[in-house]
């Protein structure tokens, strides 16, 4: 385990800092009005010319109290809530949600809605690294691939609006299922935009996985290792791009996962490039997982019996999924009455950011842009 | 495992215990960080998924700082809790898992709960010069810290 002194991520600011003209160091400002900050992310950096000495993150321009907001909810009430904090993955926010509740209560959903959950949820992570991928070149200076990537997302956001209504913040499970039953033609839907998105991905990869500024900008930037990882708490592909072979959907499977034959793609060198060949296999393997699914739903209920007013006995519950950007966890304490007596949520982006110091120090400062690009977080989850 | 711990330190492991298969325990507050280091170098539990309090205020000891531990490993997760009174002070886990850092300033955020040994100990999401700490459960949810809204949004409130 490394020493912890190293992870010190809070600068000095003390009077000989802000006097910069007598002194080499320079404190800069960047954001939280900054278009690279993917939101309202404030980083404090502390320059020696272009090399960056260390960073501070201020957060928190997004708080909303959600885990406030939870104790005066009941537990339907609640639901939609979660949606709005990672707002580009919300379906793996509301998996995670209804499954913990569902635990608390000792229900199962039914078999076919675990595989509809499955294949929103995969598509989801598809859409959610589509935006990563467009949003992350284009900070690095890749116009194109935005346009292609959000093209592609498009349908799968046009799959969530017919199967639900809504595009973004979907609100797609219930507590012990699924309310919506799949519409007619879901299955040929789905099937089509796998057929049309596998050659798309490659499309990408053509654009950007030899090309040599994207390799250059990449390559040995944002470096960290695995045990940096696991000393920091990161998860999700930037741990998997570090070497570990570590996903919760295998490790501790939920919903119908087990049924399904996919890879952890791992990378080796935990550089900013390795994160994006990581990322860019997992679209692969979801399409994989969503193949499998989409042929095979099983006939049945899509909900399970759950009593009409939502009471889980004296208690508590800690469930948590592999959401697209890491170990998304849900924490729920029970005092017997409607409302959840606590709801915590352990966020990835919340988490992931904190490895942001370890990451850039030492770098210039043209890589802190990629480095949070590369990290992949919403702002809605780290404020929450 | 458990049996392990509670020859070493007796009677601090207050409960262990499984519920909804889920493993955890309640320990005495001066078993802190000590307990925590063993996990780490003994039993494997090498990642610190989260750090969170509840909120009692009829308890006796109406805190209960929780550490969720995983271990790759194994493959297993455990709770770890402690009680204390208002105004105690927990020592930081910081140097044990270094991902405590955020976590804990979140905690002490939110709940007022201090933590010796950390080295930057402030708010986190909240501004600094906010008085109160949400997730306490007297502190209403339209509450809100009205002077600081006054002084720095210039507003008269922000509801």
């Amino acid at each position: 385990m490394p020493d912890a002194t190293k992870f010190l991520s809070h600068l000095e600011l003390g009077e000989t800092d802000q006097t910069f003209l007598d002194s080499n160091e320079l404190i800069i400002n960047m954001g939280p009005q900054h278009p690279a900050t993917h939101g309202v992310l404030r980083v404090i950096l502390k320059l020696d010319g272009e090399k960056v000495l260390g960073t501070e993150c201020v957060i928190g321009y997004l708080h909303r109290g959600v885990e406030k907001i939870a104790e005066h909810r009941t537990y339907t009430m609640f639901n939609p809530y979660v949606d709005r904090m990672d707002y580009v993955a919300a379906v793996s926010n509301g998996l995670g949600y209804c499954e913990a509740v569902e635990r608390l209560m000792n229900v199962e959903a039914p078999p076919r809605a675990n595989y509809i959950r499955v294949i929103l949820t995969e598509l989801n992570r598809l859409a959610s690294h589509m935006l990563w991928l467009g949003t992350h070149a284009l900070d690095i200076g890749a116009i194109t691939p935005l346009f292609y990537t959000f093209r592609d997302r498009e349908e799968i956001l046009k799959i969530f609006e017919k199967y639900c209504g809504a595009r973004l913040t979907t609100h797609a499970f219930r507590i012990g299922g699924c309310l919506y039953e799949t519409y007619d033609g879901f299955e040929q839907d789905v099937t089509r935009f796998l057929k049309f998105v596998a050659p798309k991905i490659d499309e990408y990869e053509e654009l950007l996985t030899t090309n040599r500024i994207w390799v250059e900008r990449t390559k040995k930037v944002g470096y960290i290792t695995a045990d940096d990882c696991k000393a920091l708490g990161v998860t999700g592909p930037v741990l998997r791009a570090s070497g570990v072979q570590w996903d919760l959907r295998k490790a501790q499977p939920y919903a119908a996962y087990k049924e399904f034959d996919f890879d952890i793609p791992t990378g080796t060198n935990g550089d900013t490039y390795d994160r994006y060949l990581v990322r860019m296999q997992e679209m692969r393997q979801s399409l994989r997982i969503i193949d499998q699914a989409v042929g095979k739903i099983p006939e049945g209920p899509i909900m399970a019996k759950v009593p009409k007013v939502i009471k889980p006995a004296v208690g508590e519950i800690y469930h948590s999924i592999e959401a697209p950007k890491g170990e998304l966890g849900y924490f729920i304490v029970s005092d017997g009455s409607t409302q959840p007596y606590r709801v915590r949520v352990r966020p990835p982006s919340f988490v992931n950011l904190q490895a942001l110091d370890q990451m850039v120090r030492g770098q210039l400062v043209a890589d802190v842009v990629a480095v949070i690009g590369t990290l992949d977080i919403v702002l809605g989850e780290v404020d929450r | 495992m458990v049996s392990r711990l509670t020859r070493q330190y007796g009677s601090g492991i207050r409960e262990a215990s499984t519920y909804l298969g889920q493993n955890y325990m309640v320990v005495d507050s001066s078993l802190i960080p000590e307990l925590l280091r063993l996990l780490r170098d003994q039993e494997q539990f090498d990642y610190c998924v989260d750090i969170t309090a509840l909120h009692y205020p009829e308890k006796e000891k109406p805190f209960e700082v929780i550490w969720i531990l995983y271990s790759f490993a194994k493959n297993e997760r455990i709770r770890v809790k402690t009680e204390i009174v208002d105004g105690q002070v927990v020592p930081s886990s910081f140097s044990i898992w270094p991902t405590a850092n955020w976590l804990e300033r979140e905690v002490y955020d939110m709940f007022g709960i201090r933590f010796d040994g950390h080295p930057d100990l402030k708010r986190i999401l909240l501004p600094d010069g906010w008085k109160g700490h949400p997730l306490r459960k007297d502190y209403g949810i339209i509450q809100q810290d009205n002077e600081w809204v006054q002084i720095n949004l210039g507003i008269e409130s922000g509801q």
